[in-house]
């Protein structure tokens, strides 16, 4: 068996150093080597969005990235955008929006939403719905998510 | 997904040193939101035991302008930096219709335009785009390196004249003078992320209200990417108008040898071949009319 390839990131803040073959994605890495299995896998191909992280300040598809390619990489999953037991406003939105049912899509749309908002802390709703063309929904609608959203912008700019 | 090692060169030298002592059992990766996807699923046609990361290269990361050079767009950068770029915007930013069309907006975070070209598919959003701008290629092998026009690189659906010990190192566009338009438009089904039923990319450059030069190509209309260049020398000399940009239009129809899928029909896709060249031509010449 060839051997396995050693990775230094920063994940959420912090020192993460784990192990991988090099067919495993970050998506695989992060779930089954790491732990952090809060970052959701739906199609394994690009397409729905459930599996997006913030790498070095882009949001990518975790399923399309190998993990190897993460090393020395500054990543963000869902687990450290809550500080503590305080939600971020995003997810505070999500949750009185009702913006989400079955919830596997939430964690990507509020990763996706939060670099958004990062870099556009006022979107119009084309904009919203065109950033998170990347993330599918089949519970919502969209429509929720897209009012979470601009719930989220108002409640930023306000604090 | 079966077995791969990774090799992340940081020269041109060594990365093509890799692909030629893997006797073509390699394959350079740019963004991987073809590759990953290909060798997921088994892709035969991507039967690589090795992949090499070749976004540690600096010449395949390079993005510059110069009025002499033209633009230069490495071969692995990604879509949002080519739709971030001053230059871009402010010489080339009809290349923007495509870069801001590939995928949504993760995609774009990976997708180059280099993997685009390299992965060849018919319906490859950046292709005729390229074409139209007159882009040409730098390619690294064995034995040096060679410039290609975009319009020759696409062989076959997913086949390029890019050897399996060769790299496609950058993209360059030939500075336009004052009076130049461009435009990539394609149909799909909904607004975002789907695969082009047809595309068009279109540029023109007019001079006292004539067309000086001109360039039509389509996307997903035969096995490769095409350049129809009936369409554009029919309008080198007119005088801008409807009669022109229809009489181009059906020239670029008359060329589509389109097949019926189930995103489409031969039929239609003929018919979209006609509007949307139509459309394309008319944004290029209200951009070259805005730009002079
Ligand atoms: C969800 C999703 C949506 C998409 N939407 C679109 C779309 O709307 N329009 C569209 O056109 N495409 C789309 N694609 C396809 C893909 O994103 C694009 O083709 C993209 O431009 C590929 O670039 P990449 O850098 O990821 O290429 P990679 O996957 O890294 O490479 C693609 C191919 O080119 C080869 N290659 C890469 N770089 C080189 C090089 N320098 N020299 C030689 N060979 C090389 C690779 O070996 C591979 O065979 C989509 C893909 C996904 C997953
Ligand atoms: S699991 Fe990655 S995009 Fe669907
Ligand atoms: S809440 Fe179920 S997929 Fe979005």
């Amino acid at each position: 068996m060839p051997a396995k390839t050693y990775v230094q990131t920063t994940i959420n803040g912090e020192h993460v150093d784990f192990l991988c073959e090099p067919r495993q994605s970050l998506l695989e890495c992060l779930r089954d080597e790491i732990g952090l299995t809060g970052t959701k896998e739906g199609c394994n191909d690009g397409n729905c969005g459930a599996c997006t992280v913030n790498i070095d300040g882009r949001i990518v598809t975790s399923c399309l990235v190998l993990g190897v390619e993460a090393e020395g990489a500054d990543i963000e999953t869902i687990e450290g955008v809550a500080d503590g037991s305080n939600l971020h406003p995003l997810q505070l939105a999500f949750l009185e929006n009702a913006a989400l049912q079955c919830g596997i899509c939430t964690p990507g749309f509020i990763i996706s939403s939060k670099a958004l908002l990062e870099q556009n802390p006022n979107p119009s709703e084309h904009e919203i719905r065109f950033w998170l063309a990347n993330n599918l929904c089949r519970c919502t609608g969209y429509d929720k998510i897209v009012r979470a959203v601009q719930d989220a912008a108002k409640r930023l700019q306000e604090a | 997904m079966k077995w791969i090692d990774f090799e992340k060169p940081k020269t041109v030298e060594d990365a093509v040193k890799l692909l030629s002592d893997s006797g073509g059992n390699a394959r350079p990766m740019a963004g991987g939101t073809d590759l990953i996807v290909q060798l997921r699923v088994g892709d035969p046609r991507v039967n690589a035991d090795v992949v090499v990361d070749i976004k540690s290269i600096p010449e395949l990361n390079e993005l510059s302008y110069s009025s002499s050079k033209g633009l230069t767009i490495g071969a692995a950068v990604e879509c949002y930096k080519i739709y971030g770029d001053a230059n871009v915007n402010s010489h080339f930013s009809a290349l923007n219709d495509s870069a801001t069309l590939i995928g949504g907006t993760q995609i774009q975070g990976r997708a180059s335009f280099g993997g685009n070209l390299c992965n060849a598919a018919p319906s490859g959003d950046s292709i005729p785009n390229m074409i139209a701008h007159g882009a040409v290629a730098t390619i690294a092998g064995p034995s040096g390196t060679r410039e290609v026009p975009v319009e020759d690189i696409c062989t076959g659906p997913r086949q390029t004249l890019i050897g399996d010990d060769e790299l496609l190192v950058s993209i360059n566009f030939p500075s336009n003078g004052s009076g130049f338009g461009a435009n990539y438009i394609r149909f799909i089904p909904r607004n975002e992320m789907d695969i082009a039923v047809a595309g068009v990319g279109a540029s023109v450059t007019i001079e006292d209200g004539k067309f000086t030069s001109a360039k039509v190509s389509l996307a997903s209309v035969a096995p490769t990417p095409l350049l129809v260049k009936e369409a554009g020398e029919s309008l080198v000399g007119e005088t801008v108008s409807e009669e022109a940009i229809q009489n181009a239009a059906n020239l670029a129809k008359a060329a589509a040898k389109p097949i019926s899928d189930m995103r489409g029909t031969a039929d239609y896709r003929k018919h979209l071949c006609d509007v949307l060249t139509r459309r394309a031509l008319n944004t290029a010449v209200e951009r070259a009319q805005g730009a002079s």
